[in-house]
């Protein structure tokens, strides 16, 4: 798939916003006044700025308002619910921590909860696609759902915590990773299967439709050398779980180191994204002779 | 509508003659000429003229090669576009309804007044039968110019998609797949019509008659006895040839030839 | 789960205000065409139900015409040329002044030397009317571009048959069995070869593809023969041998309808010999097996002996029959002898014999259709032979493609299917017998027309365009001892003799049509050069060139002088039965173009501009004896215009009352009944003289009714070539019209009455003969250095160079790979994105390649005129055609390489000249590194038009 910097920025973005946000409505920290007003600040910045990149994907934007319409059978039509309303919920929960003082706790469970689940949804936007199988598969969603909360973790300081998720993260990113190369295969789906000719013998593109490119080449078929790939893992691994977890292990943990580790985890999350969204293969691209 | 309609009153939809395909491209460029003329926004080209030159299109024929165990590698042209699925995941996953199974004919259509472009419904699409348009920003996909086959406003005979009725080598079959009368079935019946991955679930309604087989030589012994020499030595064809004038009657053809 | 909720849709929109009927010319297949139009604009092409070409369908070039109208490279005023040939420098001018200075040259040289007027043109449709023009201007030097098209192809076809493939003959699609193409990606006949493709599959008959490419018509076939290009002759011939050997042939059809029972004279050395034994009308003579009298060939009630001998005056006297017979039963021919050099397995061709014989002669059929043949032969059924064949330029491209074209209707003769049900069919004018053609000729003196006709068919040394000491009066050489019946001229040698002052040097090269600074020549670096060379004068060596195009291709940077034409819907057009028309086998058909939309430029058509022309020149034809304009343009003269009193240039509605089919007065109604009709017209022959039409009464007088012809004129097929026999007896010494020495030998070899092969595809030679044996080593040591052959091939949505400009028909072939067979592809190791280094003994290119497995083991090929010069045809300069997309031109030379003997060896058929398009030999190398761009380049041309905008969004009616 295309790694367009839209989606890339969305997905990190928001991620980290709603995990920053689902820690604060489950009081971790309380704040109030300033610096609530601060928290508050750089958890919506990331997750409204997120949902604002996630429109530049979109060809047709002023249609916005009717991505509410079908929750009940599309994830992103949920996504769309989900993040307004945990948006709102926790908007309400933080005018009460800022401005009045008071913090209304269900409130801030259920926004907490709901920005959780934000995240949830917009995970299974991808990990629904039988079109993609390397993001078909439960450690998508475990994914987005574990970087959001260690995000969070790290951006309200709870240091340990962060480092242990982290590198939970790592593991299953591993996993994931090793797992995802073989799940193209595992579909099934081949040049044979996708042109029916199997039958003949073996199969192979003589020429394409176009000598130029189209959308679909543009949109999902995105080739990633392997070498490059490799290296690219290993940084996003380091840059984002294990680099992160290490700084945040050191004893004096003071706020610079926090920000130095959360700096090196976004670009790590950056990295991260970016090949979770240039490595997974469309099955598309068969009919192209290219994954 | 994202939801899928449990069953539809008809299943129009196309089946593709993989063994009388050209690969001549006349169906890519009838549609986009019927549909950007037509339904919706026009099919747009960008850097038209330049050095990446790249537009909408509803229909592309690719080409393949398919090596057998033994003989030469055969060639096949490949028209494909979107297949009008029984259980579309492009429907399923739009955000906005736009993307939608029409319950009367199964025809997958895309509202465009409610397209936000997000581009989902093509992702969730295993043959790469949408593309979004980068002018319009809405999605496009083959409507199976529903435009056109209900439309008064043409002769009969011509409501029929436009990529249908312009194939010139007739590979291109319309009709209704639900209708086990119908002659479209009847094709995919007798001539083993089969489904594009079929492994992924989504009940395509489209079918694609396979190539029949080729460069077989099986017959070798029923045409052997058609190349026995008249007569051994060269010589001797004089010989025959005399013989054989004599079954060859004025007016009277002899049906075998002079054996 | 409820029922979803759908959006209100409006499923029978308006199509369109209005349908205007009429032809496309998007190629020369010329489909009937309904534009839809939208508030006086065309919305949306698509074929006419009703034309008799397509009935209906359309391919994408036609779907796209809506592009090619729109396009930004559309010509919009006269222009002069004013930076240096080959810039692309131009200035606007006016109509007045752009017909004054062409007519000041033209007019010149028609008083003084109107030879060195050359006026050639393109694939354009009107050639009955630009031939008119030019015989009527009087030079010599005229002719359209089938000489570098499939002049083969005809030229085979009419001297055996009468007839041709091309698009002037089909299969009998519906009841065809087997069906054998030889050579064919697209052809003219676009559409109706794949209506009749899909009319074959449906009723699942056999289709064989002979052809090195398995891509196309040829990737449906349900059998591949991968031949090594050049070697058909042989495939056809050994299959010949063991249909001959097997005593499979239709003897009956042999002894009536061809000249296989004619005598020959066997006077070894004889001035007479090999030629037919004639009786004093000058017929020539068979033996009836009834009376075993010698009797002329067409007498009534024969029955012509193939076997027939006697001997006379101590002469031998035999058929042609037991010739051929002989010649071809020869081990030479026998399948395991030609197996290796065709690239074919022995058992395949003997296999593909096999079920020539089983379905010609098993799967025979009667139609019970009475009908009478010349000999008044009553026949009570006509017998179906459901084998039908089609050739195009794989054969015909290639030095010994004349002879091969010869080969393959002779197969088709020996089996018995021409002209029989199931098997291949004429399409009217055809048939028609060399004889029946016109001769070529070039007499010309000053202020003169033209003594006649400028091509056609010769029949003998007699008829040769030569002067008194020999040298060839046409410019292109065409019927010379070079190249005798090289019945289209020789396009492809204008420009290079023309520069060479070879046989004589111009004043103005005026062209129609014709991308020759490009895409339809050979070398084409060096016609770059030539075009802008310098004498010591510093006056370029073709010193005018007047051009006509309708868009900014390669050639207009070349031109002096731009007259820019109409687009083909803004124009009246007339495909005529005086040239190549539309007919049906079983009807005649023509049919018109006129404006559907009126030009918003200010161009104009060129027919009319030629009228403009020759009324300013006050040519006879052109202007009554004051002097006065005839016609008052070409739609005036498609009206008005008489070749012989009652025909004229439409067949349709003729005569006062609009009732006359191909004869009658002019009708001045007769455009606004060809536009109610769809733009065309159809006329159906009875059922009687469908097929046999040759010998048929039937058709023979139906013929005469609609004005084909003026009397009945069957004849025999041409088994056995006499024309060719006497050109071979001149070179052999006999007769007053001597050729050359160094021609001698290579006439006697080639000009052989019956079908020969020979290697074609060499790399140095064109044909055997006049090679030394110093020249065979030199050929044998180039066919080692230059092992591959090299190919194109049409792509079914392109128009050679035009289909570039538009918009939608560019992303489907936007650049061109070479295509390698697996066997080259490891060979050298090539990888995806690679670019080779391809070298012919003229030159190199160096061009991307991509791996093609169904291709012949030791062939290369890519898509013809894909590759664009940096600024033509309104693209941009970086567009892919010109950085990635190549031609293969460059490396194919119009001459072959020197032999030494200082003489200018043409690459060309050495009987009729068709260039050799195909007889290139190569070496490949991986280019490491691989460069930016392929290569050659050359700097850009300044575009006369401007660019096109950057993105369309089309939609006419809202
Ligand atoms: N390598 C290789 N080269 C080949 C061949 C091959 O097989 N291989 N094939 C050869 C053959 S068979 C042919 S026929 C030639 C074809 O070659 P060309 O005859 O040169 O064909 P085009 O490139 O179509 O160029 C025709 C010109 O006509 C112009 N034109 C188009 N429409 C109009 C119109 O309405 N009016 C006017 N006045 N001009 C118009 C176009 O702009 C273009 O400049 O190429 C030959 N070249
Ligand atoms: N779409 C489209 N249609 C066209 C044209 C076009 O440019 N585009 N051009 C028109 C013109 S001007 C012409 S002349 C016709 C030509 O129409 P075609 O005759 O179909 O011409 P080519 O495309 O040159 O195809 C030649 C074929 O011969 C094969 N071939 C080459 N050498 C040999 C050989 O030795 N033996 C055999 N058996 N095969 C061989 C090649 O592989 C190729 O498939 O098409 C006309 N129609
Ligand atoms: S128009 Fe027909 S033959 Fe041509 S590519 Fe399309 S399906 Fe194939
Ligand atoms: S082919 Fe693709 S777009 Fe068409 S219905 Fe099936 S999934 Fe949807
Ligand atoms: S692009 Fe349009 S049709 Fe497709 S999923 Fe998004 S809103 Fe629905
Ligand atoms: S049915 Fe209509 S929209 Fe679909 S591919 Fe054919 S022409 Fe295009
Ligand atoms: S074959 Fe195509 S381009 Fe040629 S005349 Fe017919 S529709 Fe037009
Ligand atoms: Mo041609």
């Amino acid at each position: 798939m295309h790694p367009a910097p839209s989606v890339i920025l969305f997905s990190t973005l928001s991620g980290l916003g709603f995990g920053l946000l689902a820690w604060l409505g489950f009081g971790q920290p309380v704040v109030f006044g300033w610096t609530a007003f601060w928290f508050y600040a750089l958890a919506y910045a990331l997750a409204v700025g997120g949902l604002l990149a996630s429109t530049f994907h979109l060809g047709n934007p002023k249609n916005a308002l009717k991505a509410y319409t079908q929750w009940k059978t599309s994830w992103l039509s949920r996504e769309a619910w989900l993040s307004v309303l945990a948006l709102v919920f926790m908007g309400i929960f933080a005018i009460g921590e800022i401005f009045l003082g008071t913090r209304w706790s269900v409130l801030g469970w259920i926004g907490g909860l709901l920005s959780i689940a934000t995240v949830f949804t917009t995970s299974m936007i991808y990990a629904q696609l039988k079109t993609v199988p390397r993001w078909n598969h439960p450690t998508t969603s475990v994914l987005f759902l574990l970087y959001s909360i260690a995000g969070g973790a790290l951006l309200t300081g709870h240091g340990l915590i962060a480092a242990i998720l982290l590198l939970i993260a790592a593991a299953i990113q591993l996993l994931a990773w090793s797992a995802g190369d073989k799940r193209f295969a595992e579909r099934g789906s081949t040049i044979e299967t996708a042109t029916g000719l199997g039958f003949m013998g073996k199969v192979r593109q003589f020429e394409p439709p176009h000598t130029g490119t189209n959308y679909l080449l543009d949109e999902m078929v995105y080739v990633v050398g392997r070498k490059h790939a490799k290296t690219l893992r290993l940084f996003a691994i380091v840059l984002a779980c294990l680099a992160p977890a290490a700084l945040l292990a050191l004893p004096s943990a003071g706020l610079a180191l926090i920000g130095l580790a959360a700096v090196v985890h976004l670009i790590g999350l950056f990295a991260q994204r970016w090949l979770f969204f240039a490595e997974a293969e469309h099955v598309v691209g068969l009919y192209y002779d290219k994954r | 509508m994202t939801q899928l309609p449990t069953s539809t009153e008809r299943s129009l939809g196309l089946v593709i003659d993989l063994d009388t395909c050209v690969g001549c491209h006349a169906c890519v460029i009838s549609c986009k000429g019927w549909n950007t003329e037509n339904y919706g926004a026009p099919l747009s080209d960008i850097d038209a003229y330049g050095a990446n030159p790249h537009g909408t299109f509803l229909n592309r024929v690719h080409a393949y090669e398919v090596q057998p165990e033994t003989g030469p590698a055969q060639t096949v042209h490949f028209p494909k576009s979107c297949l009008h699925c029984e259980d579309a995941p492009c429907v399923t996953v739009c955000p906005t309804g736009a993307s939608y199974k029409r319950v009367e004919d199964g025809i997958v259509l895309v509202n465009e007044d409610d397209c936000i472009g997000c581009g989902l419904c093509a992702w969730a699409c295993p043959y790469g039968a949408r593309e979004l348009d980068q002018l319009a920003g809405v999605m496009k996909k083959c409507t199976l110019c529903v435009d056109r086959i209900y439309n008064e406003n043409l002769p009969e005979e011509d409501r029929v998609p436009s990529c249908v009725r312009t194939c010139p080598a007739g590979a291109r079959h319309f009709g209704d797949l639900a209708d086990p009368d119908s002659d479209v079935s009847k094709l995919v019946a007798e001539r083993g019509g089969m489904d594009l991955m079929p492994e992924l679930g989504t009940k395509p309604v489209n079918k694609y008659l396979p190539p029949r087989p080729r460069d077989r030589d099986d017959n070798i012994d029923i045409l052997a006895p058609f190349l026995d020499p008249v007569i051994e030595e060269p010589t001797g064809f004089l010989g025959w040839l005399d013989k054989a004038l004599g079954t060859v009657s004025g007016g009277k053809t002899d049906k075998k030839g002079a054996s | 789960m409820n029922k979803p909720v759908q959006p209100m849709l409006d499923t029978s929109p308006r199509v369109s205000d209005e349908i205007r009927q009429t032809t496309c010319y998007m190629c020369a297949c010329r489909c009937g065409i309904n534009v839809h139009m939208k508030s006086g604009k065309v919305a949306y092409i698509e074929g006419n139900r009703n034309h008799p070409v397509n009935q209906g369908v359309l391919c994408a070039k036609g779907s796209a015409g809506i592009m090619q109208i729109n396009a930004p490279s559309r010509l919009k005023k006269p222009l002069k040329r004013v930076g240096p040939r080959g810039s692309g420098a131009f200035e606007e001018i006016e109509w007045d002044e752009a017909l004054e200075i062409a007519t000041g040259h033209l007019k010149r040289l028609r008083d003084e030397a109107p030879e060195k007027m050359a006026f050639f043109t393109g694939r354009d449709q009107s050639q009955s009317f630009t031939g008119f023009w030019a015989q009527a201007y009087g030079t010599p030097n005229y002719a359209a571009h089938g000489g570098f098209c499939s002049v083969n192809m005809a030229a085979g076809g009419i001297y055996t048959i009468g007839g041709a493939f091309w698009e002037f003959g089909q299969p009998d699609w519906d009841r065809a069995k087997l069906f054998m193409i030889f050579g064919v990606a697209e052809d003219h006949d676009s559409n109706p070869i794949k209506m009749g493709l899909g009319k074959l599959k449906a009723r699942g008959a056999k289709v064989i593809g002979v052809n090195p490419i398995r891509s196309g018509y040829n990737a449906i076939a349900d059998e591949w023969v991968g031949i090594t290009p050049g070697t058909d002759g042989l495939f056809i011939l050994s299959l010949a041998h063991e249909l001959l050997k097997a005593g499979k042939v239709d003897l009956d059809y042999l002894a009536r309808f061809t000249n296989a029972p004619v005598l020959l004279n066997e006077d070894p050395g004889g001035p007479e010999h090999g030629l037919f034994l004639r009786d004093k009308d000058g017929k020539p003579l068979v033996i009836d097996r009834k009376t075993g009298k010698q009797v002329a060939f067409d007498k009534k009630g024969i029955q012509p002996d193939l076997a027939g001998h006697f001997r006379k005056a101590g002469k031998t006297y035999r058929t042609v029959f037991q010739h051929m017979a002989e010649r071809y039963l020869s081990d030479d021919y026998a399948p395991e002898n030609v197996a290796e050099r065709c690239g074919v397995p022995a058992e395949q061709i003997r296999r593909i014999a096999a079920e020539l014989a089983h379905v010609a002669f098993e799967e025979a059929f009667e139609l019970p259709i009475e009908w009478t043949d010349f000999r008044g032969d009553k026949h009570k059924t006509m017998t179906g032979r459901p084998v039908a064949m089609h050739a195009m330029r794989g054969i015909s491209a290639h030095a010994n493609g004349f002879q091969t074209a010869r080969a393959l209707h002779v197969l088709q003769i020996l089996l018995g299917t021409v002209e029989v049900p199931g098997g291949f069919r004429f399409k009217p004018p055809y048939p028609k017998p060399p004889e029946a053609h016109p001769k070529p000729h070039a007499g010309h003196a000053p202020g003169k027309p033209l003594d006649g006709p400028h091509l056609g068919y010769p029949l003998g040394p007699e008829h040769l365009l030569l002067d008194d000491d020999g040298t060839p009066k046409r410019i292109d050489k065409a019927f010379s001892w070079e190249n005798p019946m090289s019945a289209h001229g020789l396009m492809h040698m204008v420009i290079s003799n023309a520069h060479a002052g070879d046989p004589y040097k111009i004043d103005t090269l005026f062209m129609f049509m014709a991308n020759m600074s490009w895409n339809s020549s050979m070398n084409t670096e060096g016609v770059m050069k030539m075009l802008t060379d310098k004498d010591e004068n510093g006056d370029y060596v073709i010193p005018n060139i007047i051009y006509s195009d309708a868009y900014a291709s390669e050639m207009v940077a070349y031109a002096d002088l731009v007259l820019p034409d109409t687009t083909y819907l803004e124009r009246h057009d007339c495909i005529s039965l005086l040239d190549r028309p539309i007919c049906e086998a079983d009807a005649i058909a023509d049919s018109i173009r006129w404006p559907v939309i009126e030009p918003d430029r200010d161009v104009r058509g060129f027919q009319s501009v030629l009228i403009d022309l020759g009324v300013r020149l006050g040519l006879p034809g052109f202007v009554d004896e004051d002097g006065k304009a005839i016609y008052k343009d070409y739609a005036d003269y498609m009206v008005n215009h008489q070749r012989r009193p009652g025909v004229g240039p439409l067949a349709g509605w003729r005569g006062k009352d609009g009732k006359g089919v191909g004869r009658g007065e002019p009708n001045p109604k007769q455009l606004e009944r060809y536009i109610e009709n769809g733009g065309f017209f159809v006329h159906h022959m009875p059922e009687e003289a469908a097929y046999y039409k040759p010998w048929n009464k039937a058709y023979q007088d139906w013929a005469v009714e609609v004005g084909l012809f003026d009397a009945p004129s069957p004849y025999v097929f041409n088994l056995y070539s006499e024309p060719l026999r006497k050109f071979q007896l001149a070179a052999e010494g006999h007769g007053d019209r001597q050729p050359p020495e160094h021609l001698r030998e290579r006439l006697r070899e080639t000009m052989d009455p019956m079908p020969i092969w020979y290697p074609s595809a060499d790399g140095l030679s064109s044909a055997p003969g006049g090679a030394s044996s110093s020249d065979n080593d030199e050929r044998a040591q180039a066919s080692e250095e230059f092992p591959v052959h090299a190919l194109t091939q049409r792509p079914m949505a392109m128009y050679h160079s035009w289909g570039t400009q538009n918009a939608w028909l560019r992303q489907l072939h936007g650049k061109n790979p070479l295509y390698l067979p697996t066997k080259l592809w490891e060979q050298h190791g090539f990888k995806d994105g690679d670019f080779a280094r391809v070298t012919s003994p003229h030159g190199s290119i160096t061009v991307p390649v991509a791996h093609h497995a169904a291709l012949n083991s030791n062939t290369i090929w890519t898509w013809n005129a894909i590759g664009k010069r940096k600024g033509a045809w309104a693209l941009a300069e970086d567009a892919p055609e010109a950085t990635k997309g190549f031609l293969l031109n460059h490396i194919i030379h119009e001459l072959m390489p020197p032999r030494g003997d200082g003489l200018r060896w043409a690459n060309s058929d050495p009987v009729t000249g068709q260039a050799a398009w195909f007889d290139l030999k190569v070496k490949i190398e991986r280019a490491d590194p691989p460069p930016e761009e392929s290569q050659p380049q050359f700097p850009p041309i300044k575009s006369p038009v401007g660019r096109g905008p950057k993105n369309l969004a089309w939609k006419v009616g809202k």
